[in-house]
């Protein structure tokens, strides 16, 4: 049964959400145990919420009684919310990120945050340090993705209707969706409040959607939608009706295939799914013309690492063991004890990643780095607005491999940036776009990414509706 | 300074590492210093992109500002403020010594 269906359901006299919630709560621990794609779940909030939503004497909402889970970073008056980070451990939010509200004003009910790579730095789902690290439902011997790998793989085991609530900076959302079989639906930067987000990067963040079909992606990014007043850069632009979309004319679309993202760093098995992919599409009568992007191709990381790690460090200035998160003694100076906290809770990573940031906006630095990539920025922006002068959606692999066994990630270097080559230019530039299953390679699913010009979340979603009808 | 030339050694590395209120120790400088030249040199593909005349892009879209009348809206209280501090006084925060 999907949201759609459930909500319809749950809305009847007899149900009971209390009843429901129980039972998958039930569930979730088990999963948990095996899986470990859940950092905490939420069995209170989650009851105390069922019972409100039974009391109604109106029961509305398009989400009544559903299932939700949320990535970490997202903030949950009342739950502890660190995005799985040490430095945030005991933070409870006094207030809830507006994508979460939209969505319990729809009648949905919070089950669990789910796990993430410290901060959202990782590809892997494996810079988790709280916890231990969730893995795939395919092949507990591989990684979920990151960094929503938690989110991506709940939503691949829960055998309840469920969707899930995810963050993309540089592809954190397609990423694990790919690894795990899902649908992950990122919007266009701005389309989504950032409001109760605990930032990575503020020009690149993007909340998002993750559910089992792209009609539930649709029906998730739809609701969460909409101008702000918290988030000044939230867009004036009306929610899509994405749910509503008749996505299976394969006929109106105009499918542009990257040529670069199906060369050098690509594995042949994933490259020839993704082309069998596209082919089916065009047998539904698809235009399909390849394309070349090769300044994204080029710079497209570069520029993506130097502007994310550089607002990151900014970003992460704010933890020093004073107002939220952890405390430690007050000893020494200012400079001492936040140097302190700081030096005893990030991770390696977290370290790593702050220094670079640090380095690229420093005196005598900033001009040759922090803003060169944000020039590169405006015209790699440019060379995916003059493809889609001749295109509806571009389409290429979502991720260069299949899900990676732990054994191989433990001999990547820690500097593995370029495994984001395919989905780091579209989040760069902001742009919508949704990675739906394209089918197998060696037992585990491959992604297939499509992405549309800003705004153009309908084109996404009725491409990749297109694809599942076909590869279904 | 020209990217391809970039090059840190361990003195700019912990002064950077000062100014992020990070304390390295010796392991860790040994350890990120080839990692951070690593990473740089692959950055350094940004210098060969023709930006000079281009207008640089802070944000993916087009923003334009947002004002609203002031007036007073609702905030969070002291108590909502001062929720998730250990390191609290008097209904402030309480920090480390700022003069010794």
């Amino acid at each position: 049964m999907d949201a759609f269906r459930f909500a319809k359901e749950s809305q009847g006299k007899g149900f009971s959400v209390e009843h429901h919630t129980a039972k998958v709560l039930e569930k979730s621990e088990k999963l948990n145990k095996r899986f470990h794609h859940l950092k905490l779940i939420s069995s209170d909030y989650a009851v105390k919420r069922s019972k409100e939503l039974d009391r109604q004497g109106k029961r509305s909402g398009r989400l009544f009684g559903l299932p939700v889970s949320v990535k970490d970073c997202l903030c949950i008056k009342g739950i502890e919310s660190t995005a799985g980070s040490k430095i945030l451990s005991g933070y409870l939010p006094v207030s809830t990120a507006t994508a979460v509200k939209k969505l319990e004003e729809e009648g949905a009910v919070v089950i669990a945050k789910t796990a993430q790579d410290e901060f959202g730095f990782g590809t892997f789902s494996t810079n988790i340090l709280e916890q231990k690290i969730p893995l795939n439902p395919f092949d507990l011997e591989r990684s979920c993705g990151g960094s929503s790998g938690g989110s991506a793989g709940f939503t691949a085991v829960a055998d309840f209707p469920h969707v899930s609530v995810g963050e993309s900076t540089g592809g954190s959302i397609a990423c694990p969706a790919s690894f795990c079989g899902v649908v992950g639906l990122t919007p266009s930067y701005g389309r989504v409040s950032r409001h109760g987000l605990i930032d990575y990067a503020n020009s690149l963040d993007k909340i998002g959607a993750i559910a089992k079909t792209v009609r539930e992606a649709a029906l998730l990014l739809e609701l969460m939608s909409g101008k702000d007043e918290k988030d000044s850069t939230s867009l004036p632009a009306e929610a899509e009706k994405l749910s509503e979309l008749n996505g299976t004319d394969a006929k109106k679309l105009r499918v542009g295939v990257v040529k670069e993202f199906f060369g050098a760093g690509i594995s042949s098995g994933v490259s020839k799914v993704a082309w069998n992919a596209i082919k089916q599409l065009e047998s539904e009568g698809a235009r399909v013309e390849e394309v070349s992007l090769p300044l994204n191709a080029k710079f497209g990381i570069a520029a993506y690492y130097l502007i994310a790690l550089s607002e990151a460090s900014t970003n992460l200035a704010r933890y020093c063991g004073m107002r939220y998160g952890v405390h430690e003694k007050l000893e020494g100076n200012f400079d001492e004890y936040f140097s302190m906290v700081r030096s005893k809770n990030f991770s390696k990573e977290s370290k790593r990643r702050i220094i670079l940031g640090t380095f690229a906006r420093m005196a005598g630095f900033r001009g040759a780095y922090y803003v060169r990539a944000m020039k590169a920025r405006t015209k790699l922006v440019e060379e995916f607005r003059k493809a889609f002068k001749s295109f509806t959606v571009l389409a290429h692999p979502t991720m260069p491999l299949v899900a990676p066994k732990f054994s191989e990630i433990e001999k990547l270097s820690p500097l593995q940036y370029s495994m984001d080559l395919c989905t780091v230019p579209a989040n760069l530039a902001g742009l919508p776009h949704i990675s739906v299953n394209a089918g197998k390679s060696s037992g585990m699913p491959v992604g297939l990414m499509f992405s549309a010009d800003h705004l153009h979340e309908k084109n996404v979603v009725s491409a990749a509706a297109a694809l599942e009808a076909v590869v279904a | 300074m020209f990217l391809a030339n970039a090059r840190v050694n361990a003195e700019t590395l912990k002064r950077v590492a000062r100014n992020a209120r990070l304390n390295l120790s010796d392991d860790e400088v040994r350890e990120f210093l080839p990692q951070l030249n690593e990473v740089l040199e692959k950055f350094s593909v940004l210098g060969k992109m023709k930006v000079e005349k281009v207008k640089p892009s802070f944000q993916p879209v087009e923003l334009s500002n947002v004002l609203r009348e002031d007036n007073a809206l609702e905030c969070l209280t002291q108590e909502e403020a001062l929720s998730n501090t250990k390191h609290k006084k008097y209904g402030y925060f309480r920090g480390p010594k700022i003069i010794q």
